[in-house]
């Protein structure tokens, strides 16, 4: 059973009013993420120029953790370089395994409102879809200036 | 020998173990009653033996006690016969045996196959890969927005080129009782079979293949309090002889040689390997169990609880109930929608109140594409659940926007 607590202030408010979730025009890479099971369908885009996220946005639809996740995720990207989202990505996907250090966690700021989904077997895959999805994204931008 | 159904939740050892679970996903699978449990025990610890063929008292007592199962799934769903009861796994593969044995021996190219849009998918898949094998047309059933189908649009359907009809008697989803002995009619009329998928009528209402008169009928015994790995194919004498059978090898022979062999009678044709004994004891058990309750009793008991959990949700504002707005309409499924609020996130806000419900697409998305929705959230009611469990149901279901960040 999990958390009575679990759906915070955090989750709710980035569900309900999303900052990130629109089209965006600039964006010059774009991927969906699927989780066929249960519906969740995410597209996300990314405007990366220079080795640096300039801009993001997702559009989709799914439950409250995928789609809180991925606003959190752009929150915390924006801005950032294609190396360090990667990196923080990593921590990320580690916290819902329950393997994260504090000073890793604070490294997460809201996205470590999350970390409980490790004790949430079925939904791991929600919260994890946009972080996929990025990932997969930055693979492309890699193979492309290589 | 009766049993007082509203002391019957005591006789059900997770209650026990968990006393503030609320159950509501009885249609997935149902809880298991102490009588069955015990029966299982007994058997494999007394008169366990591979059975059919062991020439000695063990086997002797396995297989009396696997045939006696047989009988009383005769006696219950009142087929003419103990051999047109196939113990199968599940209910899901009673129709794949049907699809595959009987399907692919009398659906050819230009046939016609009828599936209702309402069907679980496993009353939709094995037809559709049947006719893409055969080359047949597969034609939907389809149902009004509060779930009814109606004799007349199955009349429009029928033609002298359908060859099988594949329908629901109660949806899982919506939880509408079908009209099946009028399909059946029609169905004879036009010179199709008709096949009813029984998952959610058996265990909850009485259902009598003879008057019915359906050709095949499945169902699985874990909906039923008995064990998983245990399903019944019920099939008209008739047909099930001139049927290839479905799976091959042991038990299921007569006599082999190099060639070829010549295959056991019924019902024995079609079940190959060492059979599920302790499954069948254990259905039998439950049969048992039900039968002491009597149907009158399960009924009234469930549509009670039913009527309840819907008329309390009706007072909720945003919360939309799928299929007919009247409880007697459901038979214990009531499957609805929270505005603005995703399934999935639904059922964990429940499951933190420790209330079971189910989320998602039910196995019948063809249903939910129907209905406008990619997935619903759906309670189930037994006769074991108590006004307690709907009222604790329904006072979660009220607070769930607000805790998903909504004013109210």
């Amino acid at each position: 059973m999990m958390n009575n607590t679990f759906y915070s202030e955090i989750l709710t408010d980035h569900n309900l009013r999303p900052e990130h979730k629109h089209e965006l025009e600039c964006a010059n890479f774009s991927h969906e993420g699927i989780n066929p099971s249960c519906g969740d369908d995410i597209v996300l885009n990314l405007l990366i120029e220079d080795g640096v996220i300039k801009d993001g946005s997702y559009t989709g639809s799914g439950c409250a953790i995928s789609q809180a996740s991925a606003d959190i995720m752009l929150d915390l990207v924006i801005g950032r370089t294609t190396e360090d989202a990667k990196r923080l990505s990593e921590i990320f996907l580690r916290m819902i395994k329950g393997e994260i250090t504090n000073e890793e966690l604070e490294e997460l700021e809201e996205a470590g409102a999350l970390q409980d989904v490790s004790h949430m077997p079925a939904r791991v895959k929600c919260a994890v879809l946009g972080w996929h999805t990025m990932e997969n994204i930055i693979k492309q931008f890699e193979e492309q200036i290589k | 020998m009766s049993r007082n159904i509203l002391t019957a939740r005591a006789d059900f050892p997770v209650f026990e173990e968990y006393p503030g679970l609320v159950y509501l996903d009885n249609s997935a699978t149902q809880q298991k009653p102490r009588q069955v449990l015990e029966a299982v025990r007994k058997y494999y610890s007394f008169e366990n033996a591979n059975p059919l063929r062991g020439l000695y008292d063990l086997s002797v007592k396995a297989t009396d006690a696997y045939e006696n199962a047989r009988r009383a799934v005769r006696g219950f769903i009142n087929a003419r016969e103990d051999c047109e009861i196939i113990f199968t796994r599940n209910a899901t593969e009673s129709l794949n045996l049907v699809a595959y044995s009987y399907g692919r021996a009398n659906v050819n190219e230009g046939d016609e196959v009828i599936v209702s849009i309402a069907e679980h998918h496993s009353n939709m898949l094995p037809w559709q890969l049947l006719c893409k094998e055969k080359g047949a047309v597969l034609k939907y059933l389809e149902c009004d927005e509060k779930g009814e189908f109606t004799e007349e649009a199955l009349s429009a359907l029928l033609s002298e080129r359908t060859k099988l009809v594949a329908v629901t008697q109660i949806s899982n989803v919506l939880g509408r009782l079908n009209p099946i002995r009028r399909f059946a009619e029609l169905c004879h009329k036009a010179g199709a079979v008709i096949v009813c998928d029984g998952a959610q009528s058996v265990p909850h209402i009485p259902v009598d293949v003879q008057e019915l008169g359906v050709d095949f009928l499945a169902f699985s015994g874990h909906k039923m309090l008995a064990p998983m790995g245990i399903g019944v194919l019920y099939g008209r004498r008739e047909l099930l002889e001139e049927m290839p059978p479905f799976l091959s090898g042991g038990e299921m022979i007569e006599y082999v040689t190099r060639e070829g062999a010549t295959y056991a009678p019924l019902p024995h044709k079609f079940e190959a390997g060492t059979v599920n004994v302790g499954g069948a004891v254990g259905l039998h058990a439950a049969i048992d169990y039900m039968n002491e309750l009597g149907f009158e009793a399960i009924e009234k008991r469930e549509a009670e609880l039913t009527a309840l959990m819907m008329n309390e949700m009706q007072k909720l504002p945003h919360i939309k109930i799928f299929g007919s707005d009247k409880p007697s309409d459901h038979c214990g499924i009531v499957t609805f929608e929270i505005e603005g609020v995703h399934p999935h996130d639904v059922a964990a806000i429940f499951d933190s109140d420790s209330i079971a419900v189910r989320a998602g697409h039910h196995c019948a998305q063809p249903l939910h594409k129907q209905l406008g929705v990619m997935s619903t959230t759906r309670a189930s009611i037994a006769f074991y659940n108590t006004e307690e469990d709907v009222m604790r149901f329904v006072r979660s279901l009220g607070q769930i926007r607000r805790k998903m960040g909504y004013d109210e």
